[in-house]
């Protein structure tokens, strides 16, 4: 069944603030394997020149999918999520994300499309301080597959 | 660590140093608690099987963290990419085994820009085949 294309250009309200805890930065750290201690060590980030530990590059995912599972769970878009893989994924900073950072997400949907029977569904998630400073945007495309055979990685 | 790598030191064309990682079963959970990420796919058999994965798949996103390791231990400074996009066109399947699914990862310059910064262009394989498209990162560096 086609996704429902009144959700094109949709925006979402602003999520309540997000904040980045040193311990969360070096859970996801260690899920992914790195050492790096600027991730983990706070001595190590300030001889870096930063205010506080620094957030591996993909952890806005943490706050940016959970702002969008609003609109992907919303069951007027018509999404099954049995059939959901991960397309693309981008970020685009401003700044690094610093624990400590208060972080506020809105997601959009910029555009659905059907490409050869699999609906594309492209979002974004511009992640701002409190006082609207703009820290990154997350772009995502999420693919909701036509057939059983899977053809990307999440 | 402290950032080592110059801008004025780099020509397009030079390779980073390569990593593999080995992706068991275990990191797949700990990346599901870590990201919120609890899509079943990840960690239950019968249900990847069920819907037409060879088996359970490790998160994209959490090869999209390993990959870019490549550029952060180069460059040493996290902090230092600026931009960081790939796709994922092809599923990174992690069996229950004690060896892993091993991702191989390299990176080179494609282009150095007057700002500062250089593309680094990222290859991934598994079981040789790329895991990762278009995956570029945009780097600053002193």
């Amino acid at each position: 069944m086609p996704l429902n294309p009144d959700f094109i250009g949709r925006t979402y309200p602003p999520s309540a603030p997000y904040q980045v805890g040193r311990e969360k930065i070096r859970e996801f750290a260690t899920a992914i394997g790195d050492s790096n201690p600027a991730y983990h060590d706070i001595e190590s980030a300030w001889a870096l020149g930063h205010p506080d530990l620094v957030a591996p590059p993909t952890f806005p995912i943490v706050m940016t999918m959970k702002a969008m599972s609003v609109a992907m769970f919303d069951p007027e878009l018509g999404l099954d999520y049995s059939r959901v893989v991960h397309g693309e994924q981008k970020f685009v900073y401003s700044r690094p994300v610093f624990a400590g950072d208060n972080l506020i997400v809105t997601a959009s949907i910029d555009n659905i499309r059907s490409v050869a029977g699999n609906d594309l569904i492209t979002t974004r998630a511009d992640v701002v301080t409190e006082g609207g400073q703009h820290v990154v945007t997350a772009y995502s495309v999420i693919v909701s597959r036509a057939t059983a055979l899977p053809g990307s990685g999440d | 660590m402290v950032a080592s790598i110059r801008h004025d030191q780099i020509e397009v064309g030079d390779s980073l140093p390569a990593q593999s990682f080995s992706l068991q079963r275990l990191n797949l959970v700990m990346y599901a608690g870590a990201s919120g990420d609890f899509n079943v796919i990840h960690w239950n058999e019968r249900i990847a099987k069920s819907v037409g994965l060879p088996d359970v798949i490790a998160h994209g996103m959490l090869t999209m963290a390993e990959a870019i390791r490549v550029v952060t231990d180069w460059a040493g400074d996290p902090a230092a990419v600026q931009e960081y996009g790939v796709r994922f066109t092809r599923p990174v399947v992690v069996p229950d085994e004690d060896t892993g699914a091993v991702v191989e990862v390299s990176g080179k310059i494609a282009e150095k820009r007057t700002d500062g910064t250089v593309r680094v262009d990222l290859t991934a394989t598994f079981n040789g085949s790329t895991v990762l498209g278009r995956a570029q990162a945009v780097v600053a560096l002193p």
